[in-house]
Parts: structure tokens; sequence; C-alpha cells
């Protein structure tokens, strides 16, 4: 059996959490996988261990990952493949699912666990139950939860290269341009250390308060709906049902109620720390450690200490 | 113009989900059902379309139960003109649920179908892209702000590393993000007038769709209940345990 694997990428980077559905892939059996964009992706793509073989789609009009085009080249390689696999994030959610239509297939998003060829658990009502899931359409289309699948590794492989044609799709959509966060921080989805802000940061301002502890950490920012919504940082900061998934080796909530639409992105961590001032927040009942205080002090104090 | 509003009935998103007994799922009786919070702000942004002058009816679809109708009623109230019930079994998968509604645009020929990003209790976020798929229509995902200039939809996507700007042509569909706006509450007398505004139901099976699920449920479990650990009382403490007892930094 061959999977198929849509390889996203940002910035030239092939995206760890791709990396993970390439693991995920290999419990499936030989892997292949698509990239867009220039030369250079296909070449890191041809490196990744596992990985057979890479279909290069070169073509412009698949520069932008745009789904419409890109669900129409897939759907034309399906033949090859019994699964169709990317990763859970905006583009693999974006393209996999259209691409299901087009093959009259119902895709199995959020995978977790690969139980067999056929049958797959997922996390549903955010993560407050898990559905182990079994489908009888003749392929499968997944998307791949990173933080369930150590990421293959970006080296060690040596596959062929294959640059495939253009394939004709409606004309309907057009790329208009990308605004991309501009941090140093390490991807939120893969971070060893996520230090996230809510409601409690107050204000855009004061929400760089997480800065100089997110520094001495080496970790990434993250936020509830709440700071997001109050525009202290951007969507893309986003942890939760609908934000981003993370399972960190150490996730810290400051000013995080815990919302359950916010546990279902972080509380597959391996260490909670959680800094609140109310004693009753809910935080509290999955944090391994909390603290219960205003952040405004406790911040700094952990800065001093971690610098000591 | 003519927007059309696919709307599900899910267990309200203040409610912690219970599994069942027998892991056959999670338990929907006697408990209380709303809107999916991404289709009233699919609503929302129909209605404002339609409040501008850009859009001159807003018509809301559910596929499911005939308890689905308290869901459309609610929709009306927010301000759609009617409302269509595709009976069926409860939630049905976002497959048979395309399927329906690519029957009805069919039928009703709307320019625009806004979705929701995703349905809060199958999280499956796919129903939109695939409605798109089955009509060769362009798709604004993730929208968190849409503007209809020179006949094109101009949708701004909430993606994995900041906002991507799309432009479609009409007719399309658009699937809602959390910060697309605000829903309104539906006031009483909207809420009245709600009730008698036209809702047509029809059977699934009328329109000639296939409904059989193709993923079965074998299981569905709790996951791993996650234990409270202790409250520290000093920084200094907090620092040690990382350190020395998790380790992990
Ligand atoms: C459909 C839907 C999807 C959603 N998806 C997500 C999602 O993906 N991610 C997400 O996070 N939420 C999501 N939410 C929202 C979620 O329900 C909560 O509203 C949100 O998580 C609350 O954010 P918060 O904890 O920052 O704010 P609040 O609940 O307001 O909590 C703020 C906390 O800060 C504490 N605090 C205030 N000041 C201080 C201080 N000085 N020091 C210490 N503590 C302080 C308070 O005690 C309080 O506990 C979703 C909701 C819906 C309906
Ligand atoms: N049974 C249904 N009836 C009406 N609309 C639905 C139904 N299921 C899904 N939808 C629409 O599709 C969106 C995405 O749902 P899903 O793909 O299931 O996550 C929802 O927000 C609704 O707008």
């Amino acid at each position: 059996m061959t999977a198929l694997v849509l390889l996203d990428h940002e910035g030239g980077q092939i995206r760890k959490a791709a990396l993970s559905a390439v693991a995920a892939a290999t419990k499936l059996g030989d892997v292949h996988v698509l990239v867009t964009g220039d030369a250079a992706v296909a070449q890191a793509a041809a490196s990744i261990a596992g990985v057979g073989k890479v279909l290069h789609a070169a073509d412009a009009r698949y520069a932008h990952d745009l789904a419409e085009p890109l669900a129409a080249l897939v759907a034309s390689l399906a033949g090859g493949y019994d699964h169709i696999v990317a990763a859970a994030g905006a583009f693999g959610k974006n393209v996999l699912p259209r691409t299901a239509a087009l093959l009259d297939v119902q895709p199995i998003p959020d995978v977790i666990s690969i139980e067999s060829a056929d049958t797959f658990v997922r996390p549903i009502y955010a993560g407050n139950a898990l559905a182990t899931v079994r489908s009888s359409d003749a392929k499968k289309l997944l998307t791949i939860r990173s933080a369930a699948f150590d990421p293959a590794p970006a080296e060690g492989g040596s596959a062929t290269i294959e640059t495939l044609p253009g394939v004709d799709s409606p004309d309907v959509s057009r790329f208009e341009g990308v605004q991309l966060s501009t941090s140093d921080r390490p991807e939120l989805e893969s971070a060893r250390v996520v230090v996230s802000g809510g409601r409690g940061m107050q204000s855009e301002e004061k929400f760089h308060t997480l800065d100089p502890l997110a520094d001495v950490l080496g970790a990434a920012l993250g936020a509830s709906r709440a700071a997001v919504d109050s525009g202290f940082v951007p969507n893309e900061c986003q942890v939760g049902q609908t934000g981003k998934i993370v399972a960190p080796d150490l996730y810290m909530a400051f000013g995080i109620s815990g919302a359950i639409q916010h546990l279902a992105g972080m509380k597959d961590s391996r260490v909670i720390v959680a800094v609140n001032k109310d004693p009753d927040a809910p935080i509290f009942q999955v944090a391994d450690y909390g603290v219960v205080g205003d952040l405004f002090e406790v911040v700094p104090q952990l800065v001093d200490a971690l610098k000591k | 113009m003519k927007i059309l509003v696919p709307v599900k009935r899910v267990v309200d998103y203040n409610i912690k989900p219970r599994v069942k007994a027998d892991g056959s799922g999670v338990e929907t009786a006697g408990v209380k059902m709303s809107m999916n919070p991404f289709d009233e702000i699919a609503v929302e942004e129909a209605v404002r379309l339609r409040e501008k002058g850009a859009a001159s009816e807003v018509v809301v679809v559910s596929v499911g139960v005939q308890q689905a109708q308290d869901t459309l009623r609610t929709a009306m109230a927010m301000g759609a003109d009617r409302a269509i019930l595709v009976l069926s079994d409860e939630s049905p998968e976002p497959l048979a649920v395309a399927k329906v509604l690519k029957k009805l645009v069919e039928k009703e020929e709307p320019s625009l179908v806004i979705l929701g990003k995703q349905a809060i209790d199958d999280d499956m976020n796919a129903t939109g892209q695939m409605l798109a798929g089955f009509l060769g229509w362009g798709q604004g995902t993730f929208a968190s702000k849409v503007e209809l200039v020179d006949g094109r939809a101009r949708v701004s996507r909430e993606v994995d590393g900041g906002t991507e700007e799309v432009s479609l042509s009409l007719p399309a569909i658009i699937t809602a993000d959390l910060r697309l706006n605000e829903p309104r509450y539906a006031s009483l007398p909207n809420i009245m007038k709600a009730k008698k505004k036209p809702l047509e139901t029809v059977q699934a099976a009328d329109l000639g769709v296939d409904m059989t699920p193709r993923l079965s449920v074998v299981s569905v479990a709790e996951p791993a209940e996650r234990k409270a650990g202790i409250k520290l009382d000093s920084v200094a403490e907090l620092v040690e345990k990382l350190r020395n007892e998790a380790k992990v930094i």
C-alpha cells in the first residue's frame, strides 16, 4: 500500500506538522509526498526519512496552495494511492475535504491514532470524547494531529523527484496576498515550551510582559481566544478547539480561565503550569503546578528566578 | 442576490459533553441544544450583507431531525427570511450534508453560501470545502473578513502563519471563523416575527441523496482524565519543581 502526503511549507520551510504527517503515513505503507512551490522545497522533501518519491507540482497555478487547483491535482493522482494524508492545519483542512468531494469520500480529520488501514481514532466534541471510526471508502483521506505523531527526521532520505504537469481546474479563485507573522520564536505547534496569555493580560501592550519569559525559555507564544479577540495578539497564536492544538513538554497559562474550548488545544501537554488570581479557575483542574496570584507580579519573579 | 446559510443543531457549547455508558456516542438526550456557534456567525454575516443592500434574501437550511426547526427559527429571529428543513437522521456526515446542500443550491441558485467553519460536535471542518468541490465553486474558508466588490468576494482567511487574502468569482462558498463578526441576539419581537416566517420541510430521500454513512463508529470513549496537581506558594517553589521534579527546564 502507498500513501500520498500533501506536504505544506511556509517561507520555503517544510512545516514540522507536515513531517508528523509523513511519520503517520509510514504506518500505512510506502510514502510519496506532493509538494508545491520552488525546486528547493522539493529537494528538501526528498531528504525526509521514509519518503520514497517526491511529486513536485511546479506549475505556477499551485504556487499559493489555492484549494481549487490543488484539489483537482490531488484527485487526478489519487488512482495510485490507498491513503491521502495531510497535517491537520489550515492548509490540509482547506484542500483535503475538497479533494474528498471530488473522489466521493468522507474525510477523516484530526487523526490521533492509526489502528489499522481503515480504522482511526479522532477527538470529537472539543476532545471531550475520542471516537474510533472505521471507513468503508475505497480510499481514505485523513488529516493528522501533529501532536500525536513524532515528526519524521528531515534528513536521511534520498527520494526521487518527479515534476508534475498542471491539471485543469475551474478558474474561480485568485491569491491576493498574505500577511505572515514575523516572529523569531519557534513554531507554536512544535515548540518544546509554550507560554500563553489570556484575557488576564489586559492589553496588547501588557501582553509583552510575557516576552522576557518566552525569551529565557525559548518558548513559543500562545493565547486564548479572548486574548486574540481583544486584539492583544494575532489570530495565529490561538490555542484551542478551533485554534492550534499543542502538546509541548511545558505549557504555561497566564490569566487563562480554562474553558473547555481552550483545554481542547493544550490538555495533552506533558506538564501544565497555571497562574491565575482566581483559586477556583478551571485551569487549575488540569494544571500540574498552580500559582494563585497576580500574573503581573509572578511573571517578573519567574524571569528573575529562571535567569539565576 | 440570494445567500444560503446552512445551520446545524448541536449540543450547546457551554455544556460539558458526556460519553454514553455503552460507548456508542455522546449523550444528547435531555441535553441543551443550540445553533452551532460558527453558524450564528454565518447567519449574522449574511443578514448584514442583506441589510447593507448587497443581498436580497437570506435562506437558512438545516439537515437533521425535526427539532432542528428550532435552530432554523432562531436563525430567522436573527434576520433570515425563510428556512428549509431537510429531514434525516441525527448528525449526518459532511459528505451527505454537502450532497444535500448541492441539490438545494441547484434549486435555489444562491450567489453565496456561507457556512460555519466547523461544527463543534463532530469537529469535522469539511462540509463547506466539500460543497465547493461538488459545485466547482471557489472557497474562502476560515474567513475573518468578507467584502463583495465588482462581482467578486474578497475574503481574509485565518491561516497557520497569519492572514491570507483571496478573491473569488461568484457564486462562491465561504466558511465563517470566529472573528468574522459578533452575532446579534434575537430580540423578543423578532422571535415572535420569526414564528410566522416560511419554513419548508423536505425528506432527504426525496432529494435523491444517499445518506448512508461511510464512517462507522467502532466505539466512543472518554479521554484519559488529567489529574489536578498541586498549588504552590511561591515562584521559587515553582522553579524548583519544574527543574527537579518535572525536569522540563
Ligand atoms: C465555538 C467556540 C470556539 C472557541 N474556541 C476557542 C479556542 O480555540 N481557544 C480558546 O482559548 N477559546 C475558545 N473559545 C472561547 C472560550 O469559550 C473562552 O471564552 C475563552 O477561552 C476564554 O479566554 P480566557 O481564559 O483568556 O478569558 P476569561 O475566561 O475571561 O479568563 C480570564 C482569566 O484571567 C484571570 N486573571 C485576570 N487578571 C489576572 C491577573 N492579573 N493575574 C492572574 N490572573 C488574572 C481571571 O481570573 C480569569 O480566570 C471558543 C468559544 C466558542 C463558542
Ligand atoms: N446537518 C447540517 N445541517 C446544516 N448545516 C450543516 C450540517 N452539518 C454541517 N453543516 C454546515 O457545515 C459547517 C461545517 O460543519 P462540519 O463540516 O460538520 O464541521 C457547519 O458550521 C454548518 O454550517
